[in-house]
């Protein structure tokens, strides 16, 4: 893995990259939107020591009629802002562990599939279409339902729903490498296919799954709020997919308690995408110069 | 006499941060009514630039910045865009390398060369496919009738590029820009090809600009020469002029890096056989259900051959014949259907798992592309240091082998921690190279070692290779399509044509009294041959 991250960083010259992302506001903005989110994650602890589920004060209170209290409180009295703070934790944790969990399930199935070929990619691709065919909220619904919906689980659900896209991604990528010199080159050396496959086509075809990753990461965010909203995520942290289920109950008065979570969730996946859309053209050799 | 195209001081700007400020620089050319006027150069030279100049069809950011392109009274580099389409086509025509892209895969010849009539003129539609049929017929296309129901991929490469000139030459335009139409194309193809432009340009009195690289184009199909080199006209005169006195040092230089037919004189070849072929079949089957109408291909088929030890066996042939996947069975990238190859006693095609794997240090293969053929991301070192730190060499040992392997190639030892894209086309092959030795095989393989690169980087690295045998003792099985080049550094040869081998031989008899009529027909198709036999070398 070390290898790998040193060959990719080393084959795009960093610097290069770094200027041709800076060259994009959109991009820039979504890069300062996207810290913003982890400074708020990083100083949660620091900012709101207290645990953000215990009572606060008194409940629905509108942001700004209390100073303790400058985003309001939910409908049980909980501290809005100390939930967002929090909440953006878990949006990031989830948002980062399933998208690892859903590029490395992708990449492996789609290298395997890409290199073989034949039969071997037959079977892998019948079954991603097999995964793909399902809607995949369906999937995780049913997921949550079989295995609980503690905040782990409902992580490895959500990567686990979400792999089909990056492997065929990754297949493609793959298709198009192994027939190039450099990997019969590798052959006839003498190399290993397990070798070939992660140590040199690899670094190769990943650009383009890294730039996907961004996709999977904000859908990632949506789909844990969309559970949370059915109250089927995990109860027991604070996430703002939670407060935004609470808040459906008192939607229609104090409709604060949803809209609140609702911007920060808009805010964080506008962001990756906007970080996505960035990479993406940095890494694009086409759009360069331009 | 007035002439059809005139270059005065044409000068084009490049965008800031490449290479060099300017493509061109100041070139002047003109070009007479009924004569063909090659510009030759090698990449990078300008002399493509030259003609999309002239198009004005120049990528975005490249500008011309000074000069004049006159025809017809009027300056082209002062129309504007609606006026510059009335002259494309109709008034100065272009055919280009790949007739394969040129021409859209979805719609069919005799549309295509119809539109250019349907945009020109006011003819009604019978009267343009009488038309079209008629230029066909002119490019000799066999069957004109059929063609123009044809899409582009039903017709061989030699077939589209006559379409292509066919549809080029439908409006008579005076001008044809010709940006080196038959390289894409087989040396017996190419023949055809130059004597059909030849023969339409005498009869038409059409002005030929022909770019190319290829020296021995130049002398088959030349009335004037222009060199170019870094954007500039290093010398112009008549054909026999330039290639038989030519003056500017870097003229006589690439005139002498075209290779030789001639032979030099046999050296000795041991006896012993190192590497044996025999009776190795491939056969590709695609499409159809069930083997049923199903398409079968012979690359291969029943091919017998003997490599002596330090010796070097050629397989020339064209595209199609086989000889990169008999190659490909050699290495064991592909596997044969039926045969035996015996490297020494063992029979490699036998071996599997990790037997093969410790085989494949003992046949190595450097390949056709330069740039395909080297990992992008890994250091020209490491590539180079790979196999052996596979096969169990220490990594430090290893990566002091790959420094000995890049003097060795004539590379400086100290741009080992660089990427390939970092080095131009003749070090890349200088590392795939170095990369293939650093296991020290018993065979090695070069697949078209040299057909993608200048012919001076080309007349280097084949230096190179001949070298390199004498020194390491080398048994090299070298696959090429270009005669000139298997008969500078072959031993043996042996032709193929379509999955057989129709001749073999030691080179100096195949190439002075070759037996079959295929050989007898490519030794016959190479372009310039006489001028190549003449030349004192």
């Amino acid at each position: 893995m070390q290898g790998l991250i040193r060959a990719l960083l080393a084959g795009v010259e960093v610097m290069t990259l770094l200027r041709a992302y800076c060259r994009s506001p959109s991009a820039v903005a979504g890069l300062l939107l996207l810290a913003l989110v982890v400074v708020m994650a990083t100083t949660a602890g620091w900012l709101f020591p207290r645990d953000p589920l215990a009572l606060a004060g008194r409940p629905l209170v509108w942001p700004g009629d209390n100073p303790r209290f400058y985003l309001g409180t939910d409908n049980s009295g909980r501290d809005i802002a100390a939930q967002i703070f929090h909440g953006a934790r878990i949006s990031l944790l989830i948002g980062l562990v399933a998208t690892s969990i859903a590029i490395v399930i992708g990449v492996v199935i789609g290298a395997i599939s890409g290199y073989y070929g034949g039969w071997v990619d037959t079977a892998l691709m019948r079954v991603t279409e097999a995964f793909q065919t399902l809607p995949n909220f369906l999937l995780l619904l049913v997921l949550v339902a079989v295995f609980g919906s503690n905040l782990m689980t409902v992580t490895i659900a959500i990567g686990v729903v979400s792999w089909p896209a990056p492997a065929r991604l990754t297949r493609a990528e793959f298709l198009s490498f192994r027939n190039r010199e450099f990997v019969q080159a590798c052959r006839t050396l003498g190399m290993k296919d397990r070798q070939i496959i992660f140590r040199e086509i690899l670094p190769n075809a990943l650009p383009p799954v890294i730039v996907y990753a961004s996709v999977v990461m904000a859908v990632a965010i949506l789909l844990e709020s969309a559970l949370a909203f059915l109250r089927l995520s995990d109860p027991n942290v604070a996430s703002w997919g939670n407060l935004i289920g609470l808040g459906r109950d008192v939607l229609r008065i104090q409709w604060y308690v949803s809209a609140i979570p609702g911007l920060a969730i808009l805010l964080t996946v506008l962001a990756v995408s906007l970080v996505g859309q960035g990479l993406n053209d940095a890494l694009n050799p086409r759009l360069k110069g331009r | 006499m007035n002439a059809l195209l005139k270059l005065e001081g044409l000068s084009v700007r490049l965008p800031q941060g490449a290479d060099r400020s300017h493509a061109l620089r100041e070139v002047s050319l003109s070009l007479q009514p009924n004569e063909i006027l090659c510009v030759v150069g090698e990449s990078g030279s300008g002399k493509s630039m030259t003609a999309n100049a002239v198009m004005r069809l120049l990528p975005t950011g490249v500008v011309i910045d000074q000069g004049q392109v006159m025809f017809g009274g009027r300056d082209l580099a002062s129309l504007d865009e609606a006026e510059m389409r009335a002259v494309r086509g109709a008034g100065i025509a272009m055919i280009f390398q790949e007739p394969m892209t040129a021409l859209n895969p979805l719609r069919t010849i005799g549309d295509q060369i119809g539109e250019m009539l349907k945009i020109h003129t006011q003819l009604s539609a019978s009267a343009i496919s009488a038309r079209v049929l008629e230029r066909l017929a002119e490019v000799r296309i066999p069957d004109p009738a059929m063609t123009i129901r044809a899409y582009p991929h039903e017709l061989s490469g030699g077939q589209r590029q006559r379409a292509m000139i066919a549809m080029a030459l439908a409006l008579d335009p005076k001008v044809l820009i010709a940006d080196e139409p038959t390289t894409a194309l087989d040396v017996t193809t190419q023949a055809q090809i130059l004597a059909l432009i030849r023969d339409l340009q005498a009869r038409k009195g059409t002005g030929v600009l022909f770019i190319t690289h290829d020296f021995g184009v130049v002398a088959e199909i030349a009335d004037r020469v222009a060199v170019m080199q870094h954007g500039k006209v290093v010398e112009l005169g008549t054909t026999h002029e330039v290639l038989r006195h030519p003056q500017h040092p870097y003229t006589r230089q690439l005139i002498g890096a075209v290779p030789q037919l001639k032979a030099p004189p046999p050296r000795a070849i041991s006896a012993e056989t190192i590497l044996s072929i025999e009776d190795v079949s491939k056969t590709y089957r695609t499409g159809g259900f069930l083997r049923r109408g199903a398409r079968v291909t012979h690359a291969v088929r029943d091919v017998s051959l003997n490599l002596p030890k330090g010796g070097t066996l050629g397989i020339v042939g064209e595209s199609g014949s086989g000889k990169s996947t008999l190659a490909r069975c050699i290495v064991r990238l592909i596997e044969p259907d039926k045969g035996v190859i015996r490297l020494g006693a063992t029979n490699i095609l036998a071996l599997g798992g990790e037997d093969l794997r410790r085989q494949r240090a003992r046949v190595q293969m450097v390949f056709q592309d330069p740039f395909g053929s080297l990992n992008p991301r890994r250091k020209a070192g490491d590539l180079v240091a790979q196999g052996p730190i596979i096969h169990g060499v220490p990594r430090a040992e290893a990566e002091a082998r790959a420094k000995e392997l890049f003097e060795l190639v004539g590379l400086d030892p100290a741009s080992t921690d660089r990427f390939p894209h970092e080095f131009s086309g003749g070090q890349r092959q200088r590392i795939g190279l170095a990369r293939a030795l650093a296991l020290q095989p018993d065979v090695l393989v070069a697949d078209e070692p040299v057909s993608a690169l200048d012919v001076s980087v080309q007349a280097q690295v084949l230096k190179l290779l001949a070298d390199l045998r004498t020194r390491l003792g080398l048994s090299l099985v070298f696959i090429t399509h270009d005669l000139r080049v298997a008969a500078q550094v072959c031993d043996l040869v042996a032709v193929m044509k379509d999955g057989l081998v129709v001749e073999s031989g030691p080179t100096a008899q195949v190439f002075e009294h070759p037996e079959h009529a295929y050989t007898q027909a490519l030794l016959g198709s190479i372009p310039g041959r006489s001028f190549a036999l003449n030349q004192d070398g």
